[in-house]
């Protein structure tokens, strides 16, 4: 599936939801089932470090697709992250730095990802996206 | 007295919704709702005189620079300060510290020199101080405190010596709500001479403030922590202190006589305002005082009390909620944790609510760290909170702990 057809499935998810408690329920689940990142990358170099609460967010290239594994200190940040994984990760540099997020204001999580870097998604967010062009700039020389 | 009723009508914004859901406002430590005279005060000043103040020839000039003078007045006797001319406007409390950090480092501070802060201190009164050592080579000292959130009055008599230049310590932790014993700290520094700045920003709207009874040297609050706008704050400072010191701001009005060889100083308190104040604000900020006085500060306590005593006795009653900071002398603050949910978890859910805590370190870090957390949730309560707010507080956090565990 391409990334937008990635959004669109988990806009399709939370259309589902009519009560905001199911949607963050579903958010912890979400949370909760995020394959945990290796200890050994739950340290400061990959850190991101929020006002509220901490990201911390490892990329691994193969040369053709980034594989990113991540992990919040708190579940719901942590359910966003996960969302962010399943769209971002395991592509190409040039799906990344292309891709247009359109999915977490279409499921009503806009507050999460305020300027104020209160929870560390939107760092997140660039952070993936740097990845990605160091990467793009690394297999084309 | 106005019964609660009578009291919450008078704050139009605490009968909205969020979320479809009826509002309870427990972060009145980070902002205080508004009466509605003091809407209608600022929107006078906007309306019918808005003017430059001290400037003008004409009317509105006039009008405008008497009803900031009277609003001085309203300040000077809300705080019991012996002059006018000692209460100066700044843009509030951070405002207040850092315009004394400036201009007392500037005036007293040399190398070596000691400024005694506690583990307590919000942000805005640690940083400007370390800001005012690095210009002048002093060196900070820390009042350490104790689990319950108090600081050690016996560690801080071994921290004052010949070295120490100031005191500045907060009337009241904005954090975890610990009332710290001012009058005992002043008393000590002054039998060295040391001066002390008290940080008023979490006690003024919680008590009686009587800085003449209190003998501090400088008291400095904000404006909209005590029901009044934003963007106004007081700096007190004793008079012989102030005309010592150099002002921090150079501008129009703060001046006496300018030629380009040298500028002469207005005297007290215009030196110390330069530019164009915040004059709706300033008077915006009388007609709140007017209003705590009218409610009166004796019922406004002993209500904030109740409120405490209430919320503390509910809370605690929850299995797997921990308060932090257990001091006997409290605000109306009560900053807690829950088993090991995140506390910015607890604040997004209880948002949704229709519940507003505020969640994190309370630009506090030094006192999360001295508990060994993250941050913590924290309901900061006045005298319009009720105690089905705060049980709805408890459910809400019953609510939580279910769907985290």
């Amino acid at each position: 599936m391409t990334i937008n057809e990635i959004q669109d499935t988990i806009i399709d998810d939370f259309s589902a939801f009519e009560d905001w408690m199911d949607k963050y329920n579903f958010l912890i689940d979400l949370g909760k089932e995020l394959p945990l990142i290796d200890p050994k990358f739950r340290i400061k170099d990959y850190l991101i470090e929020g006002c509220q609460s901490k990201v911390w967010l490892h990329p691994e290239y193969n040369g053709q697709k980034i594989t990113f594994t991540a992990d919040s200190d708190a579940l719901i940040t942590r359910g966003i992250v996960a969302l962010l994984i399943k769209v971002l990760s395991d592509r190409t540099p040039d799906e990344i730095i292309s891709s247009n997020l359109y999915f977490i204001d279409r499921i009503g999580l806009r507050q999460n990802l305020s300027p104020t870097r209160s929870n560390g998604l939107l760092s997140m967010i660039r952070q993936i996206k740097l990845y990605a062009l160091a990467y793009q700039v690394k297999s084309k020389k | 007295m106005k019964d609660i009723a009578e009291i919450r009508a008078d704050f139009p914004l605490l009968s909205r919704n969020v979320y479809g859901k009826k509002l309870v406002y427990f972060d009145n430590g980070a902002t205080t709702q508004k009466p509605q005279c003091v809407i209608d005060t600022v929107n006078e000043v906007y309306k019918t005189y808005n003017s430059n103040i001290h400037r003008g020839v004409h009317a509105l000039s006039d009008i405008a620079s008497e009803e900031y003078e009277k609003a001085r007045e309203k300040v000077r006797s809300f705080i019991n300060a012996g002059r006018k001319e000692e209460i100066i406007f700044t843009s509030g409390t951070t405002g207040s510290i850092n315009a004394v950090a400036f201009s007392f480092g500037e005036r007293f501070i040399k190398p070596g020199d000691e400024i005694i802060i506690s583990h307590l201190e919000h942000h805005a009164n640690i940083v400007p101080w370390q800001m005012m050592c690095e210009r002048k080579g002093a060196r900070l000292r820390v009042i350490p405190i104790n689990d319950s959130g108090e600081i050690l009055y016996d560690e801080f008599l071994k921290l004052l010596s010949g070295r120490t230049k100031l005191v500045a310590v907060t009337q009241a932790s904005n954090a975890i709500g610990t009332i710290v014993p001012v009058r005992d700290i002043i008393t000590a520094s002054h039998s060295l001479k040391i001066p002390v700045l008290i940080d008023g920003a979490q006690s003024v709207q919680h008590g009686i403030v009587d800085v003449t009874a209190m003998d501090c040297d400088f008291f400095v609050f904000s404006g909209h922590k005590i029901y009044g706008p934003t963007g106004i704050g007081v700096m007190y400072g004793r008079e012989e202190l102030l005309s010592d010191l150099p002002p921090y701001q150079g501008g129009g009005d703060m001046v006496e006589k300018v030629t380009f060889e040298k500028t002469t100083y207005n005297e007290l308190p215009f030196k110390f305002e330069a530019g164009t104040m915040n004059f709706a604000g300033a008077i915006g900020l009388g007609s709140a005082l007017d209003y705590v006085m009218s409610i009166g500060r004796e019922n406004i306590l002993a209500r904030e009390r109740e409120l405490l005593h209430y919320a503390t006795e509910k809370l605690s009653a929850i299995k797997g909620l921990r308060i932090i900071g257990s001091s006997d002398k409290k605000i109306s603050i009560v900053s807690f944790l829950l088993n090991n949910i995140h506390p910015y978890d607890t604040g997004m859910i209880l948002d949704k609510m229709g519940i507003a805590v505020r969640t994190g370190t309370h630009c506090a870090q030094p006192v999360m760290d001295r508990y060994g957390i993250d941050g913590t949730i924290r309901a900061s309560l006045c005298f319009y909170n009720t105690k089905e707010e705060i049980d709805i507080l408890g459910t809400g956090i019953e609510k939580v702990i279910a769907m985290f565990t």
